[in-house]
C-alpha cells in the first residue's frame, strides 16, 4: 500500500518537475533506480503562488523541495502582462506618460519621470526651476510611500502585523499629498514631459513642511518594532544572502545593490533633475542579507525626509513647465480668448508633438532601483520603441541564487526584501 | 530664462566617452560605428565580434562596465538585418555607461551572454519571446512574458495590437477558450500627419499650383 502511494506520488513529482523545469535545467546525472526511490519521496515540487498572499502580486514559485529546504526556485513570471510597450507604440507621447504609473504602481511618480527625462532629453528641453523642485520632492514622498509599504509587508510576511496597520496610516497622508497635486491617489500623471501637470495649491508646502517634521518619529516606532526585535533578526539577518560579485553580476541596482556594499546611487551618480543641489547621504551595508536590506530602506527613507525639507526650503515660485506652447497646453482663460491658444490646445491633444528622431537610455534610481526608459524615437508624434528596464526583473530572475539551500519560511523574508511589484516585472 | 544648471559631471563625461568612443573605433577593427549621441556612448559591432568585445568591456581594467542593466530588442521591418540587439552596460567604477548595439534578422542567432552577466538570460528570454530574436548558447530559451501556447511575437512591427487571438471564460464549457479576435469596430489607427505642414498643393488647388509652378520656371 505505502509502495504504491510513495510510487504514485513520485510520478505526479516528476510530471510537474517536467512540465515546470525546462529539460535544459534539469541535470544530467541519473541515479540508479533502486536509489533514487528513496530520495525522490523526500523531495517535491510546491507551487508558491500565484494566489499566494506573501508573493506580493501573482508571482508563481515552483520549489523544488528537498524537506523543507529550498533546492531549486523557478519563477514563473507574465501573469500580469499586459502589452505595456506595444500600446505605447500607438500612443502619443502624452499618452504613453500614464501608462508609466500602472507599471510599478506603489511609487507611480518615478516611473513616470523616468520617461518624462527620456522626453525631454529628445526633445532637447530644459524645464524650469520651479518644476525641478517639484519632481524631486514628490520622487521623495513617492520614495517614502514605496518603502513604507515595502517595508511594512515585509514586516508581514515575517508575522509582524502592527508595522502594516501604522503603515498605512502613514501612507494615507502622503496619498493625500499626491491627491493634492494631481488630482489622484495613485495613477497621478503629474510628471509631464516639460514639467509637471499643474503648480501644487497654495497650503501643501506648509502641511508637506508640518508631516516632515513629524515622519521622522515615525520612522523610529517602526525600528522600535523591528530593527532589534528578536524575531525580527532570525528571520532576516542571514537571509538571502549576495555578495558584491554577485549583485553586480546579476544586474542589482539600488537598495538591494546597496546592501550588498556597492556605494552606488543614481541620484548621487548620475544626478538628474536638482539632486546636484540637494545635501543627502547614501545609506550602504556590507552583509548584503535581507536585515540589511531593510536597514538601508529604513535609512533612505529619513534622507528622503531630508531632501524633502531642503526642497521646500529652495522651492521658489515660479512656472512649472515650459512656455512653449507646443509642448505644454495653455492655460484655459486663455484659451477663451485666444484663437491660438485653442488651436495649439487642440493641436497637443490630439496630434501631440513631434520628437526628433534619435534614442536615449534614461534611468532614474526609482525606490526599488534603476528604473530605465530606452526610447527610441523616428520623428514622429509617436515612440518607435520604448523599452522599459524593470527593477524587479533584474532582482526576481537571481530568487534561485538568493534562497539556494535556504528554508521555505526564509523564502518570504527574501521576496518582501527584494521588493517585486509585478505591474513592473511583467509589464 | 529658466537658469540651466547641467548637471555638473556632464562636460568632464562627455569628453571620457569621446575618447572611448575614438579608442574603439581606433582599435577595434569590427566596430563600425562609434560615437556619442545625446550624451550617450553608442557602439555598433558584428554579431561574431560580440561576445570577446563584451568580454573586453567587462573586464579590460580600462572599461570595467561591471554590469548589464538592460537587453531589448528594435524592430526596422525595412532594414535587410530587422532586429537590433541593444545591450545597455554600466560601469559602477568609472560611472559611465554604454550602448552596444548588433544586428540580426529572424533566421541568425546572437551568441548569447549569459556566462558574462548571468541576469543576461531572463533578458534574452524577453527579447526572444517579443522579437522572435534567436540566441545560441543560451540553454533556456523560452517565452517569458507571453501567455502559454502564444504563438507568434507581438513587439514586431508587423503583429498587429490587437493580436490574433483573444481569451475568454466559456461558462456552457466550463473552461478557457481561445478564438480568433473580433472587433465589434475596426482598430482605428490615425497617423495625425498635419496636412499643414509639408503640403504644397492644397487638395481642389491643383490647377492653380500647376499655373504657380509654370510662372514659377519660366521667370527663372
Amino acid at each position: 500500500m505505502t509502495e504504491q502511494n510513495n510510487s504514485e506520488s513520485l510520478a505526479f513529482a516528476q510530471a510537474v518537475l517536467r512540465e515546470d523545469i525546462p529539460q535544459s535545467l534539469v541535470s544530467d546525472n541519473k541515479v540508479v533506480e533502486t536509489e533514487n526511490r528513496v530520495v525522490e519521496i523526500d523531495s517535491h515540487a510546491l507551487n508558491f503562488g500565484p494566489q499566494h498572499p506573501s508573493a506580493h502580486g501573482v508571482l508563481r514559485l515552483v520549489l523544488e523541495m528537498e524537506g523543507e529546504l529550498v533546492a531549486r526556485a523557478v519563477p514563473h513570471i507574465g501573469l500580469l502582462h499586459r502589452g505595456t510597450e506595444k500600446l505605447i507604440e500607438y500612443k502619443t507621447y502624452q499618452k504613453a506618460l500614464p501608462y508609466f504609473d500602472r507599471l510599478d504602481y506603489v511609487s507611480p511618480m518615478c516611473e513616470e519621470q523616468a520617461f518624462a527625462l527620456a522626453t525631454e532629453k529628445l526633445l532637447g528641453i530644459d524645464i524650469p526651476e520651479r518644476a525641478k523642485w517639484l519632481r524631486v520632492m514628490f520622487a521623495e514622498i513617492t520614495r517614502i510611500l514605496n518603502h513604507i509599504l515595502n517595508l511594512t509587508a515585509m514586516g508581514l510576511d515575517c508575522g509582524a502585523v502592527t508595522p502594516a496597520l501604522w503603515g498605512y496610516e502613514e501612507r494615507e497622508k502622503l496619498l493625500e499629498f499626491y491627491e493634492s497635486a494631481s488630482g489622484a491617489r495613485f495613477h497621478a500623471n503629474y510628471f509631464r514631459p516639460g514639467g509637471v501637470a499643474r503648480d501644487i495649491p497654495a497650503s501643501l508646502e506648509d502641511r508637506i513642511g508640518v508631516w516632515a517634521k513629524e515622519f521622522p518619529s515615525w520612522i523610529d516606532e517602526l525600528e522600535g518594532l523591528l530593527t532589534e526585535n528578536r524575531i525580527w533578526k532570525q528571520r532576516t539577518v542571514g537571509i538571502g544572502v549576495f555578495t558584491t560579485e554577485q549583485a553586480l553580476a546579476w544586474g542589482f541596482s539600488g537598495p538591494c545593490l546597496r546592501a550588498s556594499g556597492v556605494p552606488w546611487d543614481l541620484r548621487r551618480n548620475q544626478p538628474y533633475d536638482n539632486y546636484h543641489k540637494v545635501d543627502f547621504q547614501v545609506p550602504v551595508t556590507r552583509q548584503g542579507d535581507s536585515y540589511d536590506r531593510y536597514l538601508v530602506r529604513v535609512a533612505e527613507m529619513r534622507e528622503s525626509v531630508k531632501i524633502i525639507e531642503q526642497c521646500l526650503n529652495q522651492m521658489q515660485p515660479g512656472d512649472v513647465k515650459v512656455q512653449d506652447p507646443k509642448f505644454s497646453p495653455p492655460p484655459r482663460a486663455d484659451m477663451k480668448r485666444s484663437m491660438e491658444a485653442l488651436i495649439h490646445h487642440f493641436k497637443l491633444f490630439s496630434e501631440g508633438y513631434h520628437v526628433p528622431a534619435g534614442s536615449t537610455y534614461t534611468a532614474v534610481e526609482s525606490p526599488k532601483g534603476e528604473f530605465g526608459v530606452y526610447l527610441v524615437a523616428d520623428g514622429s508624434n509617436r515612440p518607435y520603441r520604448c523599452k522599459i528596464r524593470p527593477t524587479g526583473f533584474a532582482h526576481l530572475q537571481a530568487i534561485d541564487e538568493l534562497s539556494r539551500r535556504g528554508m521555505l519560511a526564509d523564502m518570504v523574508a527574501i521576496i518582501g526584501s527584494l521588493d517585486l511589484v509585478f505591474g513592473e516585472v511583467d509589464r | 530664462m529658466a537658469d540651466i544648471s547641467v548637471n555638473p559631471r556632464q562636460a568632464r563625461l562627455e569628453g571620457q566617452l569621446c575618447s572611448l568612443a575614438f579608442a574603439f573605433l581606433s582599435s577595434q577593427p569590427h566596430v563600425s560605428y562609434a560615437a556619442v549621441e545625446k550624451g550617450e556612448l553608442v557602439v555598433r559591432t558584428t554579431r561574431a565580434h560580440l561576445v570577446p568585445f563584451l568580454t573586453l568591456l567587462r573586464d579590460d581594467p580600462r572599461y570595467r562596465f561591471e554590469q548589464l542593466m538592460d537587453l531589448c530588442g528594435v524592430d526596422f521591418p525595412a532594414r535587410p538585418e530587422r532586429f537590433e540587439v541593444v545591450y545597455n552596460l554600466l560601469s559602477v567604477t568609472y560611472n559611465r555607461r554604454i550602448r552596444v548595439v548588433v544586428c540580426t534578422d529572424e533566421y541568425s542567432a546572437v551568441p548569447s551572454v549569459h556566462h558574462l552577466w548571468p541576469c543576461a538570460t531572463w533578458w534574452e528570454r524577453e527579447c526572444y519571446d517579443l522579437f522572435g530574436v534567436l540566441f545560441s548558447g543560451q540553454p533556456d530559451l523560452r517565452r517569458i512574458l507571453t501567455d502559454n501556447g502564444f504563438e507568434g511575437h507581438p513587439l514586431r512591427k508587423d503583429f498587429p495590437l490587437t493580436g490574433y487571438e483573444e481569451v475568454r471564460y466559456d461558462v456552457e464549457r466550463r473552461q478557457v477558450v481561445k478564438e480568433p479576435v473580433s472587433l465589434t469596430q475596426d482598430f482605428r489607427d490615425f497617423d495625425f500627419v498635419s496636412p499643414w505642414e509639408g503640403m504644397l498643393t492644397l487638395p481642389g488647388d491643383e490647377k492653380a499650383h500647376e499655373v504657380r509652378q509654370g510662372m514659377k520656371r519660366s521667370g527663372q
